[in-house]
């Protein structure tokens, strides 16, 4: 069964979301791009499980229409 | 001379000839508004009520056109209705529940407000401003005949302000030529550029976006839309990066387009052009007729200082937000709802000048959560890099799969009422068990009782409110009177009132302060620790 948390986990995510922006403020977009990479990878360790990594590859992949 | 900036919705207060204006010396008032808009208007209403004779001048002789802000919250709902004009305003009004969030051609998620039972107001009316004003004017009318002393004087323009320490002289225009008034205390109520905060040469810092709006105000002849707030990202028919489409009363409907920051505005406006923006947005079937257009840039903003000497600011003048969240008007409404009772105990020589202090803190406090909250919804609605945009979209995919996401969909995050936590005037939180909702220095929920709402019991006054709890009828402390509002659970046939002012308590005592914001609370009543928080609240020590 799914394992991925898809209901809101995080508990303020107004402040998430600014500080995730801000965090890219002044960066090229290929910098940007990198930031991002390392982030996902810093996260996916975080996470550690395959069944939910692969389970968040599959939500991401999810095409937009 | 005297010209004017805009055309009238409603001629209110035609310029009439004063006697100050004939006088061998500069009279004095205790309260000058300079301003008659919906703040100066509610500044004069709040003062006047509690027989604080009142000045309010405006260069003009009404109100202006244009529905401007539409969005009026509970709390403006419940400030209004203390005033006298809440029911006026709700009967008017058009009260909506559903938004809808599109995405292009998708839609991305519904939300329903989902109101919470058991209060007498709705989340949100819109309603047009120009109606707000004139009920309030009405409601102006209707002290004046029961005798309370506001006097509104139209085509006054105040030209010069000088500060005289315990006092203010103001240098009026009139069609009759210039005359010289004195204030014990001005309060500018003058907009987002207050020509006051101008000749004070005062600050007004923060942050400008670059992005324009249009708004059209529609009469749809044709066809109608349902009573829902639609908000489109990246609309299909391209009329604009985002597009508001919302319900006003009288059939009309506001369309707000983001169209960009490099626009020739004489050539946007242009009736010709606004309709190409509508009939894409619409279809070219669909008749209509514009009601009202405009084109408006915002800043998120706020003096530094709301409070300076003698001079107090109100409104816009002190602050500015983007229009995201509908914390302009309301956050206004409760500026007066803040200072009204603040400045009626000082000139009353009933609390110490410095309680003026507290306005400046708990408002500049309100102010920066209204300019965080809007400046984020801007952010999202109007990203300003590549990777920000990419963000944004990327959660706007996510939402429609995954409720996680839409909770990141930021919109305008509406305006609920400030608590102010942790700050000077708040006496104890001494309540266990008691909800986080009414604890101390947040705005009083309305509850149900068995005749009529909690709210309009507690009325404009310090109170001593009692729930299965013994309390002296009044207590009265360095001139200030706190009566009692006894409640028990047998005033409670819906648990309303348990729910939202006991919790897991079975007794409370709550000292309400006249704005109606919790000033301490405890299980039981205890003379001395009522007394100090009452004193306290009027900022004694």
């Amino acid at each position: 069964m799914a394992k991925l948390l898809t209901s809101l986990n995080i508990p303020a995510p107004d402040d998430f979301y600014e500080t995730l922006i801000r965090a890219h403020e002044g960066l090229s977009d290929e910098d940007s791009a990198a930031f991002n990479a390392r982030l996902i990878l810093v996260l996916a360790n975080h996470i550690g499980d395959p069944d939910v990594l692969g389970e968040a590859l599959e939500a991401a992949r999810k095409p937009a229409r | 001379m005297l010209q004017d900036r805009y055309t009238l919705a409603f001629r209110l207060y035609p310029y009439q000839r004063s006697a100050d204006q004939d006088a061998s010396a500069p009279v004095r008032h205790p309260v000058v508004v300079g301003g008659a808009g919906p703040i100066g208007l509610a500044m004069a209403l709040d003062l006047g009520r509690q027989g604080i004779p009142v000045v309010v001048l405006d260069d003009h002789e009404g109100v202006g056109q244009g529905s401007r802000a539409i969005c009026f919250s509970k709390r403006s709902l419940e400030i209004a209705d203390r005033y006298g004009c809440g029911e006026a305003m709700l009967e008017k009004g058009v009260v909506w529940n559903v938004g809808k969030v599109f995405h292009d051609d998708r839609q991305v998620f519904e939300f329903n407000l989902l109101p919470e039972q058991g209060h007498k107001f709705p989340a949100f009316i819109n309603l047009q401003q120009p109606y707000f004003e004139r009920f309030l004017f009405e409601q102006i009318e209707a002290e004046r005949a029961r005798g309370a002393p506001i006097e509104i004087r139209g085509r006054n323009r105040i030209d010069a302000v000088e500060d005289k320490g315990d006092h203010v002289v103001l240098t009026v225009m009139t069609p009759d030529g210039p005359y010289a008034l004195e204030a014990q205390w001005l309060i500018a109520c003058d907009g987002a550029n207050s020509p006051i905060r101008s000749m004070l040469g005062l600050d007004f810092e923060g942050r400008v976006f670059q992005d324009s709006f249009l708004i059209a105000d529609i009469k749809m002849t044709s066809a109608s839309f349902p009573t829902e707030r639609w908000f489109w990202f990246e609309p299909w028919f391209k009329s604009g990066a985002s597009t508001l489409l919302h319900r006003q009363p009288d059939d009309v409907w506001r369309v707000d387009f983001q169209i960009g920051w490099d626009v020739d505005r004489k050539e946007e406006m242009k009736p010709e052009n606004i309709r190409r923006r509508l009939d894409a947005m619409l279809g070219a079937d669909v008749e209509y007729e514009i009601v009202w257009s405009s084109i408006y840039t915002f800043q998120c903003r706020r003096m530094r200082k709301f409070h300076h000497g003698r001079v107090i600011f109100a409104g816009d003048s002190a602050h500015q937000v983007s229009p995201f969240g509908a914390r302009g008007a309301n956050s206004g409404l409760q500026d007066v709802d803040n200072l009204g009772w603040k400045l009626g105990l000082v000139i009353d020589g009933k609390a110490p000048e410095t309680l003026i202090d507290s306005y400046n803190e708990e408002r500049v406090y309100g102010a920066d959560e209204n300019i965080l909250n809007s400046t984020r919804a801007t952010d999202f609605i109007t990203p300003k890099s590549k990777t920000s945009h990419m963000f944004r979209n990327a959660v706007l995919d996510l939402a429609e799969h995954f409720p996680f996401a839409r909770s990141l969909v930021n919109s305008g995050r509406l305006s609920v009422p400030c608590t102010y936590d942790g700050l000077s005037l708040n006496g104890p939180d001494a309540l266990p068990g008691g909800p986080a909702r009414t604890r101390t220095g947040s705005a009083c929920p309305d509850v149900p009782l068995d005749d009529g709402f909690l709210l309009a019991r507690l009325g404009g006054g310090f109170v001593i409110l009692s729930i299965n709890a013994d309390a002296p009828e009044s207590i009265e402390e360095g001139g200030v009177t706190a009566r009692r509002l006894v409640l028990t659970s047998e005033d409670d046939p819906t648990g309303v009132l348990a729910e939202r002012y006991l919790g897991a308590a079975r007794s409370a005592v709550y000292l309400i302060r006249p704005d109606q914001h919790v000033a301490a609370r405890w299980e039981r009543f205890n003379d001395d620790a009522l007394r100090a928080a009452l004193r306290k609240a009027c900022g004694k020590n």
